[in-house]
């Protein structure tokens, strides 16, 4: 039967579910990103322990060093749930589309100087495999973090990355073809100056703490390869008239300019939590960056063969203190063993 | 989202495997056993990851462009039906207590399938099983919230689903959807697969969101009908994905059948039990019924699950053995469940009632060889005790199956006079258990199933009050403290239909609506 | 032989596709339900862009079908031009 839709003032019952409104009061509606995300991992009454890590609950806050008072303490400044997640990456994916159109209708290629474009392939393509990588560490995240708020946000971020590394390979595939893909392949896998970084990405694969890979992983590789590679790097591109292949990037410069303010809100939480959590965080990050500088340094020359050890220096003092200004060090007056 | 290289235009096949095949790599800087630690534990042997299949070959840009447009249509439906009060559409304020065991049973469910899609996302070793694992992880995701979203608006008007997480870790008949996924989590990745992928998502889902959904329509309630079909449209990938990852287990080396063979008939059997709940849903919760749950169980899984075992005898497997025990209890399980709902309905979070005259002749046309000899006598007895004012409450505590936590309400496979017990001792404890599969389960796996959390043991060793109440005080109301623990409200969100708050408020609402006051 | 189906939302979308089916594979039998048709058939059942196309007076990308359906069974193959549901026995 249908209704006449003549405005009825019915008054609702209840405005959101109790589980929220034991957080934020009876009267309060939710948001839609609200109701998606608070709560809604298991805390309680896990029947068995899991075969393949029996040492802990089916989920367990004991998996990472940080500690949390509430895990939902963690929030995403840009409220993605599932449907705004897909709707924001499907406008994102239109307009790469469109310029992937662009460069290969106008045969923007063929017009690339032949320097440019094999150094953007040197550059770009083995890069599909760190990205392979950091689809890899944020799956892991959002299987064994804890509470929705984190692991929903680390499952998109893993999606993104499975993303990027199908643009870059779309790239290859543009400015090359198939064969590209497997040059590439074998420079990451034998040519000395990516071995570094592939230790580097498969030493996270073996961390078990996974508030230590966000940071190895998203907060510290990241937050150097991305300035390096998609901005240092773009620009050197530019000026030796590469604009296509700039086009063809647009996507990963969108998504790690909207990606931090995730990143960036995601530390400050764990470190305003406790000192105990600054130190531990601002460890991983000493430990991580050190590391991601060694394992950088080579891809920087490659791809920057006059400046990259300057222009690298200048992205890491500047990750020192974006991390600085989250909140992310030791205490001053304490002594927190490091 | 045609895509050339070097100028010719690349096929599907071709593209999907340019674009996920040879992302992966052996590490060498550490072991690869090391960076998969759990992809060997089951036995399972894979010679060949390349050799996996995916045959919806969904990219990324593709997967978030077809997606994204089905959650635009799937939101504005779901604003339409906040604005316009489009609970007061549905046949009548009954249905929506099958939207109260949706959401508490079966949503929190979608959100471990996500998590546990994410774990053999992350630990399968090939690239193409691990990205379809992924895609399902979040489309899982998807399930979980659009549902909410649906369901948030009946909440806003109606009992019983204000506190779906909380209820679901404790109430005592959602441990049985509850135990059924952490059982899948907590075993091997492949086991998991099989589990959820295959017995799951192909062999039941269907008989979940297929019929119930097309019910959902058949009683007025777009919102749920949008979601359902919604996320069945990923259920199709997800169906495949299960059947892909058992072709896949059994072609890489015979040493595997057994062991699927093994977990296609737990995780069967499994099915078949926690189905129970949507049997009774069908038969007794849709005000306007589609199909019996005996049609449907004929169409969905004697036909379409017959099918696919006949499919796969070439590899060796055979039909579950339990489908016998299934297929003899499927004129029954709905009624017997529903039985139970109805005598423990002061401890559950919805309303239960007793089918009308001509419900009751529908159920006797659905199942000519049970109904009218079992149940219709019970029932219109208790039919007439509620007019009298004597509404029949059961306030005991029933004895649950150790492996499938349901309580003993079914009756022997060859008997429907008499219920079906079985137990077995291990390490000196006695358990009890449904059917002799419940029971091979169990003692296929004691260590693990000894651990199930059980509602009604929980209760007894005083873990379900709330916490300060002093069980010894001479006014100690046992029930009232778990009810008060599992955050139902009394009064509100359980007992009868007739006289309940959802009744009255729907009328009036209704009422409302069509009238000019 | 076993049957295999697919099942779509009925709207002004699949009308034209589920004609197409129908026109392709004359052994397919149509079954409506609330909000939705199956479509059943013995061993198997393909479907062609092409024939969709000449219906919708457009380009159809076959992964459009992802966005009405609801269940499938069978084995599945597909390609740009073809999507094939199919059971070996």
């Amino acid at each position: 039967m249908q209704i006449d839709l003549r405005t009825v003032a019915i008054r609702p019952k209840r405005q959101t579910f109790s589980h929220i409104a034991r957080r934020q009061g009876q009267d309060k509606a939710a948001s839609r990103y609200q109701e998606a995300t608070l709560d809604l991992q298991p805390t309680a009454n896990f029947h068995y322990r899991p075969y393949w890590a029996p040492q802990f609950e089916i989920f367990d806050s004991r998996r990472t060093q940080i500690v949390m008072k509430d895990w939902y303490s963690f929030k995403d400044p840009r409220q993605f749930y599932y449907g705004t997640y897909t709707m924001a990456r499907a406008r994102q994916q239109d307009a790469a589309e469109s310029a992937f159109e662009f460069v290969e209708d106008r045969g923007l290629i063929a017009l690339l100087p032949e320097s440019c474009r094999e150094q953007a392939l040197q550059v770009l393509l083995p890069l599909r495999h760190l990205e392979w990588g950091g689809n890899m560490n944020n799956t892991y995240i959002c299987a064994y973090g804890y509470g929705t708020a984190i692991t929903q946000a680390a499952m998109f971020h893993a999606m993104d990355r499975l993303g990027i590394a199908q643009y870059l390979t779309r790239i290859g595939l543009t400015l090359s073809g198939p064969e590209a893909l497997d040059t590439a392949k074998t420079a990451w896998l034998e040519q000395a100056e990516w071995q570094e970084l592939r230790r580097y990405v498969e030493d996270t694969f073996v961390l078990d703490d996974w508030f230590e890979l966000l940071i190895a992983q998203n907060a510290v590789l990241d937050g150097l390869l991305y300035p390096l590679v998609y901005e240092a790097f773009d620009d050197a591109i530019n000026l030796q008239g590469g604009t296509a292949i700039s086009m063809l990037t647009q996507f990963m410069r969108d998504w790690k300019t909207e990606t931090n303010k995730w990143l960036d809100a995601t530390l400050k939480t764990a470190a305003a939590e406790s000192p105990d959590n600054a130190a531990q965080l601002a460890q991983w990050v000493a430990h991580w960056q050190q590391r991601a500088q060694v394992a950088l340094a080579p891809v920087a020359q490659l791809a920057l063969p006059e400046t990259g050890a300057a222009v690298l220096e200048e992205i890491a003092q500047e990750f020192s203190a974006r991390m600085q200004k989250l909140g992310v060090r030791a205490a001053q007056t304490e002594g927190v063993a490091a | 989202m045609d895509m050339k290289t070097s100028g010719r235009k690349l096929g599907l096949k071709e593209k999907y495997a340019h674009m996920t095949r040879g992302l992966g790599w052996e590490t060498t800087y550490q072991p690869m056993d090391k960076v998969f630690p759990y992809d060997k534990m089951e036995g399972i042997k894979i010679h060949d990851w390349e050799k996996w299949e995916d045959p919806f070959r969904l990219t990324m840009d593709a997967y978030w462009k077809y997606q994204s447009e089905k959650e635009r249509k799937l939101y504005a439906i779901i604003d339409a039906f906040a604005q316009n009060n489009g609970h007061l559409n549905v046949t009548d304020a009954r249905y929506i207590n099958a939207l109260k065991l949706f959401i508490t049973g079966v949503s929190p469910l979608e959100y471990m399938a996500h998590r546990g899609f994410a774990h053999t996302g992350r630990q399968l070793r090939g690239v193409g099983p691990r990205v379809a694992c992924q895609m399902q992880a979040i489309d899982e995701i998807r399930h979980v919230q659009t549902q909410i979203h649906t369901i948030s608006n009946y909440n806003k008007f109606y009992n019983g689903m204000h506190d779906f997480r909380h209820m679901h870790d404790r109430v005592w008949y959602l441990s049985v959807p509850k135990s059924f996924f952490d059982d899948a989590i907590s075993a091997g990745p492949f086991e998991f697969m099989v589990a959820i992928g295959f017995s799951f998502e192909y062999v039941l889902t269907n008989l979940l969101f297929v019929p119930f959904m097309s019910g959902a329509a058949f009683n007025g309630d777009m919102g749920t009908v949008t979601f359902g079909f919604s996320a069945q449209s990923d259920e199709a990938r997800h169906m495949t994905l299960g059947l892909e990852v058992i072709k896949f287990l059994l072609e890489q080396d015979p040493d595997n059948l057994p062991i699927v063979q093994k977990w296609i008939d737990k995780w069967t059997w499994r099915g078949v039990r926690m189905l129970t709940l949507v049997a009774m849903m069908m038969d007794y919760m849709l005000p306007k019924r589609v199909m019996s749950w005996r049609e449907a169980w004929d169409i969905y899984f004697e036909q379409n699950a017959g099918a696919l075992f006949k499919d796969l005898a070439r590899y060796g497997i055979t039909m579950p053995k339990c489908v016998e025990t299934a297929i003899k209890e499927k004129d029954h399980i709905s009624h017997q469940a529903w039985a139970t709902f109805y005598q423990y309905g002061a401890a559950a979070a919805f309303h239960t009632w007793m089918p009308t005259p001509e419900e009751m002749d529908w159920l006797s046309s659905k199942y000519p060889d049970s109904f009218d000899r079992y149940y219709r006598p019970r029932f219109e007895y208790w039919r007439e005790q509620e007019a009298a004012g004597n509404r029949f409450y059961n306030k005991t505590l029933p004895m649950l199956c150790q492996t499938c936590q349901i309580p003993m309400l079914f009756t022997e496979p060859d008997d429907p006079t008499k219920i079906a017990y079985r137990e077995t001792t291990y390490k000196g404890e006695k358990y009890h258990f449904c059917s002799d599969h419940c029971q091979h389960i169990f003692e296929d796996e004691s260590e693990k199933y000894m651990q199930s959390w059980l509602p009604v043991h929980q209760i007894y060793q005083g873990n379900c009050f709330p916490e300060g109440v002093d069980p010894t005080a001479p006014d100690f109301d046992p029930l009232a403290a778990v009810l008060q623990w599992y955050h139902i409200q009394f009064g509100a969100d359980n007992l009868s239909f007739e006289g309940s708050e959802d009744q009255k408020n729907f009328e009036q609402w209704r009422g409302m609506a069509t009238q000019n006051v | 032989m076993s049957k295999v189906f697919i099942a779509l939302q009925t709207n002004d979308d699949t009308r034209p596709i589920i004609e197409a089916i129908l026109a392709d594979n004359p052994h397919a039998e149509l079954n409506e339900a609330p909000a939705m048709v199956k479509i059943d058939a013995e061993g198997s059942l393909t479907i062609h862009r092409n024939s969709i196309e000449e219906l919708l007076g457009r380009d159809f990308n076959l992964q459009e079908l992802h966005l009405h359906l609801i269940t499938l069974s069978g084995n599945i193959d597909e390609t740009d031009d073809e999507f094939t549901l199919s059971w070996a026995n």
